[in-house]
């Protein structure tokens, strides 16, 4: 699905990304985890062409194309979602409205025609009850007044109705109460088929508990330090992040 | 981010492809460049007018002689030469004047004009649920559609050349009723030169069944435009009007100097929805439209209502105040404006809404978006009288920019001579954020796109007033008229 050869990337003159390696195949989940300031989202970012970043060396193949090559928007067409860590409010635009115009660039790119209207509201149906939003809220504008459960909620919705085959969820658990938290979660994992991929970026266990990677990865001043299975997430929980990045700095030298 | 990127991103140049450029070749009369007492009386001649509307026109001719060119408003006007524009040019030349033109003597390339901008002269292809046309090129009205139909009703539409001549009566007691030539200098000129425009009254207790428009284009060279609409709703009578412009793309300046009066009786409502789409100019901002115009309401009756919306996306200059007079007891006025300037164009618009009346209620609602070099005001007046005990307004003003090169600019003005009065404003400024372009971008959904659906998002207040088939297409402007401004 989704193959990172050596990425390096920078904000402005500094150098963020400084090598990054990383194989997902389909139906795989993983999670990426590390210290503030790691790089978790600005691998994020990079991979979904945020415009923010440069990507100064390395490799990005997703689906048998070069990723580094294509806009974002063809990113997103090709398969690729970010659920934002902070959705944007877009003041008078519907959500029906926005949630169109997505799906039928998507089309469009596809080769296909687009979505009846009937068809469309079928979808929107099938796809708020997987997160437990309420018909109302496609009359609202995009994440306008929307509180934090249900800007994430969004997200997951919105992924939901893109049919998208490769999901980073940018701590998607953050400012999220319990409850909000299994909606979310529960909401991932339906959507979870043997041809999608979701990468976890995530600072606690937290979230894990209910999506459950295959594979951890730590993140660490921009290289990842260090990936194992699931019970690492465990033991980063108990011992912090510090006895990994003196392992790594001691290999370092 | 860097600034840098961000303003990149949202570099706002390159020319939009203005569709309504195209000039069409036909015989047009155009009268010598140049304006005199003489071209005064051959303009008069021309309409074959009775005596007291060459007085008329005469009278504003010499105050105009006396009067500056305004200079107050927030537009950089560059010196306009008023001997060299021609100030009648006549399509129809060479065709039959007298009585009602049959579409067989219209010249087939100004049918075909008509064609192309989407007006369909021919009645049988009118727009679902009826819209009556008046076709204006230049000077000269070249069809008005559904007047029998209309007519049936009481309800009278035409051009205003042909009401001088067929309802003398109403014209005399309406014309320059509202707005008199002494008001400013644009309104000397017009009244001076004036040549078609609308003219409509509905008659007491008639709601009128369709959407009456006027559709005016210029397409003679070295001429200006001096549109005058006169609009007269008797008491209990409502109608919704409609106006949309376009103009071929010319590296000269072309000037539209126009007067639109309306008069609202007892407890009637008129509904004026303009679709302003002048060539604004090229990127560089060469050519363009100067449009200057004067739009008033008289709100003489009592619980009488007048709503103004306003799409403002062409012209090079826009100078432009839809006003509301509210004399009657409980009248109500409304302003509802979109302005939009791109690349080198400059709007000065908005509102002055002039509480007499007891309980009289106004609205005010102006979303500005500027992009490219342009500069965009938004200029109101709100006065409430001594007398007018119990007046309401509400004013939200916002503007939205795209890049860093344009500017937006609010000039609310407030005079409240009455302590009852209530009256609001608001006013917010903001930009279209990387983040929210971003966004939408990851959603599959590439810039300009992007940038039309939160323009559209933003103006949605303001378009929502206008009549279906015309929101669409407002839409649809606002959108062309952003494109290609992205880098």
């Amino acid at each position: 699905m989704l193959t990172i050869e050596n990425l390096h990337a920078n904000v402005g003159d500094k150098e963020i990304l400084r090598g990054i390696n990383l194989q997902v195949n389909p139906g795989e989940v993983h999670a990426i985890m590390g210290p503030n300031g790691s790089g978790k989202s600005t691998m994020s970012n990079v991979l979904v062409g945020h415009p923010g970043y440069t990507v100064t060396e390395g490799k990005v193949t997703f689906l048998g194309r070069d990723l580094l090559s294509l806009p974002a928007e063809n990113r997103s067409h090709m398969g690729m979602f970010l659920s934002f860590q902070y959705p944007v409010e877009i003041p008078g635009v519907s959500m029906t409205n926005f949630m169109r115009t997505a799906i039928n660039e998507k089309r469009k790119f596809l080769g296909q025609e687009p979505l009846s209207p009937s068809d469309f509201l079928k979808m929107v149906k099938a796809k708020r009850d997987l997160v437990k939003l309420d018909a109302k809220f496609m009359n609202r504008a995009v994440n306008e007044g929307f509180s934090g459960g249900e800007k994430k909620r969004n997200e997951i919705f919105q992924m939901a109705m893109l049919e998208q085959k490769l999901s980073i969820l940018d701590e998607t658990d953050s400012g999220l109460d319990i409850d909000a938290l299994r909606i979310v979660a529960e909401g991932v994992n339906k959507l979870k088929t043997p041809e999608t991929s979701v990468i976890v970026i995530t600072h606690y266990q937290r979230l894990l508990d209910y999506i459950k990677p295959d594979i951890v990865h730590v993140l660490y001043h921009g290289r990842i330090i260090k990936t194992a299975g699931p019970e690492l997430a465990l033991e980063l929980e108990e011992r912090g992040y510090d006895w990994l990045i003196k392992e790594y700095e001691d290999s370092e030298k | 981010m860097s600034e840098d990127k961000d303003n990149e991103r949202v570099r706002l140049i390159s020319e939009e492809k203005y569709k309504y450029g195209f000039t069409t070749d036909v015989h047009t009369d155009v009268i010598e460049r140049g304006l005199t007492e003489d071209t005064v009386r051959l303009i008069s001649s021309k309409k074959n007018e009775p005596e007291w509307m060459l007085e008329f026109r005469l009278k504003a001719y010499r105050h105009w002689l006396t009067m500056p060119m305004p200079d107050w408003a927030h537009l950089d006007i560059p010196e306009i030469d008023f001997q060299s524009i021609s100030y009648y040019a006549d399509p129809t030349a060479g065709q039959t004047k007298e009585g009602p033109k049959s579409l067989e003597e219209i010249d087939p390339q100004v049918m075909k004009t008509f064609d192309k901008l989407g007006i369909p002269l021919e009645e049988r292809l009118a727009l679902s649920g009826g819209v009556a046309v008046d076709a204006v090129m230049d000077s000269v009205s070249v069809k008005t559609t559904f007047k029998k139909t209309l007519a049936e009703k009481g309800i009278i539409f035409c051009s205003i050349g042909e009401a001088v001549q067929n309802h003398p009566e109403l014209v005399r007691e309406y014309l320059g009723s509202v707005v008199n030539y002494r008001d400013n200098f644009y309104a000397a000129l017009n009244s001076a030169v004036f040549s078609d425009g609308s003219f409509v009254y509905i008659p007491k207790g008639v709601r009128c069944p369709m959407e009456l428009s006027t559709y005016f284009r210029i397409n003679a060279k070295g001429t200006g435009q001096f549109e005058r609409t006169l609009i007269v709703a008797d008491d209990d009578s409502y109608v919704s009007y409609l106006e949309g412009c376009t103009a071929p793309m010319r590296d000269e300046n072309q000037l539209h100097a126009a007067i639109v009066e309306i008069v609202v009786l007892d407890r009637a409502e008129v509904k004026y929805s303009t679709v302003q789409n002048w060539y604004p100019g090229d990127e560089n901002g060469k050519g363009g439209v100067y449009n200057f115009v004067t739009k008033r309401g008289h709100l003489r009756g009592v619980n009488s209502k007048l709503s103004w919306t306003q799409v403002e996306t062409g012209s090079a200059i826009t100078w432009k105040y839809p006003s509301c007079i509210l004399s009657g007891d409980g009248s109500q006025g409304e302003f509802y404006s979109v302005a939009l300037t791109n690349n080198y164009q400059q709007a000065d618009t908005g509102t002055k809404m002039i509480h007499l009346g007891k309980n009289t209620k106004s609205t005010i609602i102006s979303k500005g978006i500027s992009a490219g070099h342009s500069q965009n005001s938004y200029r109101g007046l709100v006065r409430v009288s001594e007398k007018a005990d119990g007046a309401r307004n509400y004013s939200q003003c916002d503007s939205l920019l795209l890049g860093d090169k344009c500017g937006a600019h609010t000039f609310p003005y407030m005079d409240i001579h009455n302590d009852t009065a209530v009256v609001e404003h608001e006013a917010t400024t903001s930009k279209i954020s990387e983040d929210q372009l971003f966004y939408c971008n990851q959603r599959g959904i590439p810039v300009e796109e992007a940038i039309g659906l939160i323009v559209n998002g933003y103006a949605k207040e303001v378009l929502n007033k206008l009549p279906m088939e015309f929101a669409v297409e407002a839409q649809r402007l606002l959108s062309v008229s952003l494109e290609n401004t992205v880098g």
